[in-house]
């Protein structure tokens, strides 16, 4: 197992955000975290990356546990975040926001830091667009870098947070052949609420409803859920 | 030409202007280019913190009088040289920083500020404590006699604005070199965003605290420099006026560039000077002109050129 957490647990003043969440994710794995509005995926997945510290519960990632690491540390050790409100370095441009991710993992090394720099803005089609300040870019191209700066690092877990919201619907092709295009290597933890892009990439989903784990199954599986069926899909999302 | 290449002629440029005008300026005006250099050394190191990392701090006066006096007192109390003094004083103000960077940091906004100003304040009052050996506000001189490097007497004209330059010279191009520098990037990411920066793994906190102390340092070189230079020390140099001026210098300059600095004090030195010469409100004019120069030129003389014209402007 690359990721693994037992009774992981977050309560705010009064609400039960996750409770007792026990999840294994194997290594090069495509899944995906399907849930309503307000369900904790997101604070699970920061609690995952130490983003959000956590109440009670163990996080162990490809073996160690690193409940207590700083977020920073648990990156270092091959984990990337995209965040569900974009949060990118507006000020810089957009060759400047994938060099800065690169180079943490690269370090001095220029020639390498450039030529993933460079591989990276092929590959999402946006090396035209290398000068512009990120505070230039349109929103879906900001979420675009945003994921590119994820790629830059590498990563062994890559954990993305609603990538595709509001993105135009070519975009979300182009999402879908990104995700399909990775490294067997790479797992993938993609929280998502567009079924079309859970279906078409996931190899396996975890159903969250009210901070719990409601169900586990492959796509067909969980299509076929009938209590899945009752807490999310009935209710109007996806 | 390259940015770079752009970048390097900028700071050539400007360090052999500064040459010349030693040679064709009037005497008064060379004396107070030398001083200029000085605060300007002051204001890049402020700059380091505040232009490139974007920590607002209001007590940069504890790490400028922390060089002033750790090259003061040794030299005045122990006899100690120059050379060995300045060392003294960088020691002090790295230790200084060190210490107060890994309390301060604790802190964010405006809690960061006032928690700064706190340490400043305290650092002015441990030196009227102390006053049996520094004298307090009256502070001390440094004797001609003490004030020789390596056979060149400090005091005089020339010899003083050649090392003002010198120093202004290494600490301009460290800077330059700093800010393209990996490090000084990830500087600029924290300023930018803390929060994506450490979530790309970086350690934002370990990195501020090395930023406090690069900034620390490089004010308490400004400060015995000046003690050096023009011969004396006083508690003056630790009072809040004195860490509130390098953030007036650098807003005037442009925040986060490498030359603001050196404008921001050349703009204000005059500002003030030509201001008292023409009334004794002066320092109403001087407000005036500074909410003029931030309503048109709100990122500063050299930050509203880069905005404007001349985008590489490092
Ligand atoms: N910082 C916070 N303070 C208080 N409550 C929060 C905070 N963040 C999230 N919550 C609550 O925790 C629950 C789960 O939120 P979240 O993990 O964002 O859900 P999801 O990502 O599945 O939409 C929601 O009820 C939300 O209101
Ligand atoms: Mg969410």
């Amino acid at each position: 197992m690359i990721l693994s957490t037992c009774g992981l647990t977050k309560a705010y003043a009064g609400v039960a955000a996750n409770t007792d969440i026990d999840f294994d994710l194997p290594v090069g794995q495509t899944r995906a975290i399907i849930g309503p509005n307000g369900a904790g995926k997101s604070t699970f997945v920061g609690m995952v990356c130490g983003r959000i510290p956590a109440t009670r519960g163990n996080v162990s990632f490809d073996g160690t546990d690193i409940t207590t690491m700083a977020a920073h540390e648990r990156i270092r050790k091959g984990m990337a975040y995209t965040f569900q409100i974009t949060s990118v370095f507006q000020g810089l441009s957009v060759r400047e926001n994938i060099n800065l991710a690169a180079r943490r993992r690269l370090g001095k090394n220029k020639l390498a830091v450039t030529r993933k720099t460079d591989e990276i803005l092929q590959r999402l089609n946006i090396a035209n667009r290398s000068d512009q300040l990120a505070s230039n870019l349109s929103y879906g191209h900001q979420r675009i870098l945003e994921i590119g700066m994820g790629l830059a690092q590498d990563p062994r877990l890559f954990i993305l947070d609603e990538p595709t919201q509001g993105l135009a619907e070519s975009e979300v092709d182009d999402f879908n052949q990104l995700m399909k295009s990775m490294d067997a290597e790479t797992t993938i933890l993609l929280i998502e609420h567009n079924m079309n892009v859970v279906m078409a990439v996931a190899e396996y989903i975890t159903v969250l409803d009210q901070g719990m784990v409601l169900a586990n199954g492959t796509p067909e599986e969980i299509r076929a859920n009938t209590a899945v069926q009752e807490a999310y899909l009935g209710t109007g999302h996806g | 030409m390259t940015n770079t290449a752009k970048s390097n002629t900028l700071h050539f440029g400007l360090l052999f202007f500064l040459a010349i005008a030693f040679l064709v300026l009037p005497e008064y005006h060379s004396g107070n280019l030398a001083r200029i250099m000085i605060l300007a050394i002051y204001a890049m190191g402020y700059n380091v913190l505040f232009g490139y990392t974007g920590l607002l701090s209001l007590g940069h006066a504890l790490f400028f009088s922390a060089g002033m006096y750790g090259l003061g007192l040794t030299m005045h109390l122990n006899g100690w040289t120059p050379a060995p003094a300045f060392v003294v004083a960088l020691l002090t103000s790295t230790i200084v920083a060190a210490i107060v960077g890994f309390l301060v940091l604790r802190t964010t906004g405006v809690a960061f500020m006032i928690v700064t100003l706190m340490f400043a304040q305290a650092g002015y009052l441990t030196i009227l404590y102390f006053g049996t050996y520094t004298r307090g506000d009256e502070g001390f001189a440094l004797q001609q006699a003490t004030r020789q490097l390596i056979g060149f007497d400090l005091t005089n004209p020339s010899v003083r604005y050649y090392t003002a330059l010198i120093l202004f010279s290494v600490v301009l191009l460290l800077l330059a070199y700093l800010v393209r520098s990996p490090f000084g990037r990830t500087l600029v990411a924290i300023r930018e965003n803390e929060e994506r920066a450490k979530m790309l793994g970086y350690n934002v906190t370990a990195i501020k605290l090395q930023a406090v102390i690069l900034s620390g340092v490089i004010s308490g070189a400004s400060g015995a420099a000046y003690a050096l230079l023009f011969g004396y020390a006083g508690a003056t140099f630790a009072t809040v006026q004195y860490s509130i001026l390098p953030l007036l210098w650098v807003l005037v300059g442009g925040a986060g560039t490498t030359t603001g600095a050196f404008f921001g004090v050349l703009f204000m030195t005059y500002l003030i000077d030509y201001a008292s010469g023409q009334t004794n409100a002066y320092l109403i004019v001087v407000g005036l002109v500074l909410v003029a120069v931030t309503l048109f030129l709100p990122h500063g003389i050299v930050g509203t050129l880069r905005n404007k014209y001349a985008g590489w402007l490092p």
